[in-house]
C-alpha cells in the first residue's frame, strides 16, 4: 500500500527525513527496507570507514515481499545512510514440506498447493519458505591515503 | 581497495518479533487469550467482532479490542457500542500493525488489565499482504474471507492463510446471491493452509455464530 502524505504516528521512534514526500514506512516493503537499514548500519559499524557494497537478503516464497517493489524503494530508504549506494541482492526461497507418509523434504514449485509431490498426499509441515532475513553484506575497506605508501618507502 | 563478505543471518523484522515475544509472554502469564484478526477491507472484520464482543460479553465472558485502521475512530466507536472496552489504533498510512503500536497502545488504557480479560481481539489494517509478516504476539491468527471475494483469495494471498490458525467465511447470508461455491472456497483454504479451523458465519443473520463463539470461549478456556 502506498501513501504519499507526510503525516508521521507521532507515538514512532523513527525520525522524519522531512524532506521526502514519501512516508519512509508508509509501504509494506518501504517498512522492511527502514529495517534493513537499520539493521545493517549498526552492523557495518563494527567496520569504520567501510562501504557497504551489497546486501544480500534471503526471502522465502511465503514472506509476502514483492522483489521489484523492495528493489524500487531500496534508493530512497538506503539514501543518507551508510547503506547508500549499495546494491540489493535478493535470494529467493522456495517452499520446502516435509511429508509424514514419505519421510521426506520435498520443494514445492508454487504456494498453491501444499502437497507432496511425490504422493500427493497433503503435507502441512513447513520446512522452509517464511524466511525474511539478511544473509550477509559486502563491506569494502577504504583506500589507504595516498601519501601512506610514500611513507612507508621512506622509512625502507 | 579489499572487500569482505560478513555473514548477518539476522532476520530483518528481528527487533518487531522480539518486542511481539515479549508481549505473548505478557499475554500468557495474564492468562488473556489474544487473538489477530485479518482480511481485506470490507470482509466483514469489525461487524464480525462487533457482534462477537457482544455476544461474549452476553455470555460473561470478559472481552476488550484494538482496532487498526490508517485514519478515523469510525471503527472503535462501532464496536464501543458492544459495551466492551475498545482502543483505536491509527496507523497513518501505514499498511499493517506491528507489536510496537499494539504495545503503546495496551499502556495507559483507563479502565483496561490485562489479567482482567479474558479475551483480547486485535482488528488489523484492512490488509492480506502486509500483516502477514509482523507478529503482534497473538495465540491464534484468523484470515478472513467473505463470500463476496471470490474463491481463490486463499490462492491469491497464501502468505497470510498459510499463517493463520483459523479462517471465518463471512457474509454467507449473501452466498446464493454471489453464487459462491462454498465446496471450492473450502478447498482452497485447505490446500493452502491444509486442517485449518474453518467457520462459516453471517454477522447478519447470527448464522454460524454458536460454533465460533463455542470456539473462542475452547481456546480461552472458559
Amino acid at each position: 500500500m502506498f501513501n504519499t502524505t507526510t503525516r508521521r504516528d507521532k507515538s514512532r521512534s523513527q525520525p522524519s527525513l522531512g524532506r521526502s514526500i514519501v512516508q519512509k514506512d508508509s509501504m509494506h516493503e518501504l517498512s522492511i527496507a527502514s529495517s534493513i537499514v537499520e539493521t545493517v548500519s549498526e552492523s557495518a559499524a563494527a567496520y569504520p570507514g567501510a562501504r557497504v557494497k551489497e546486501v544480500r537478503l534471503r526471502v522465502g516464497a511465503l514472506a509476502s515481499i514483492v522483489e521489484d517493489s523492495l528493489q524500487f524503494c531500496w534508493e530512497l530508504a538506503t539514501e543518507d545512510s551508510p547503506l547508500a549506494g549499495s546494491k540489493l541482492v535478493i535470494h529467493r526461497l522456495p517452499v520446502i514440506v516435509h511429508c509424514e507418509s514419505c519421510g521426506i523434504d520435498s520443494e514445492l514449485d508454487g504456494v498453491q498447493s501444499f502437497r507432496c509431490p511425490r504422493c500427493g498426499e497433503i503435507a502441512a509441515d513447513l520446512r522452509q519458505g517464511r524466511e525474511l532475513e539478511i544473509e550477509s553484506i559486502e563491506l569494502e575497506d577504504p583506500d589507504p591515503a595516498p601519501d601512506e605508501p610514500a611513507k612507508i618507502k621512506e622509512q625502507v | 581497495m579489499t572487500t569482505r563478505i560478513v555473514e548477518l543471518r539476522r532476520g530483518i523484522l528481528k527487533k518487531n518479533d522480539e518486542l511481539a515475544a515479549g508481549l505473548r509472554d505478557r499475554f500468557t502469564s495474564a492468562g488473556v487469550l489474544v487473538l489477530n484478526l485479518v482480511s481485506s477491507p470490507g470482509t466483514g472484520k469489525t461487524a464480525l467482532l462487533e457482534r462477537t464482543l457482544r455476544e461474549l460479553r452476553a455470555r460473561g465472558v470478559r472481552v476488550a479490542a484494538l482496532v487498526g485502521d490508517l485514519e478515523t475512530d469510525n471503527d472503535a466507536r462501532r464496536l464501543a457500542s458492544s459495551g466492551a472496552p475498545v482502543r483505536q489504533i491509527n496507523t497513518h498510512g501505514i499498511c499493517h500493525l506491528d507489536a510496537e503500536m499494539v504495545s503503546k497502545h495496551l499502556e495507559g488504557w483507563e479502565g483496561v488489565s490485562l489479567a482482567a480479560l479474558d479475551l483480547l481481539f486485535i482488528e488489523n489494517v484492512g490488509n492480506l499482504v502486509c500483516p502477514s509478516s509482523y507478529d503482534l504476539g497473538e495465540r491464534i491468527r484468523v484470515a478472513l474471507l467473505s463470500v463476496t471475494e471470490g474463491e481463490d483469495k486463499p490462492l491469491k494471498y497464501p502468505g497470510l492463510f498459510n499463517s493463520s490458525d483459523a479462517a471465518v467465511i463471512t457474509k454467507i447470508d449473501l452466498a446464493d446471491p454471489c453464487g459462491f461455491d462454498r465446496q471450492l472456497a473450502l478447498k482452497n483454504i485447505n490446500e493452502i493452509r491444509p486442517g485449518i479451523r474453518v467457520f462459516e458465519t453471517s454477522a447478519k443473520t447470527g448464522a454460524g455464530m454458536e460454533a465460533w463463539l463455542d470456539y473462542l470461549a475452547g481456546e480461552a478456556r472458559i
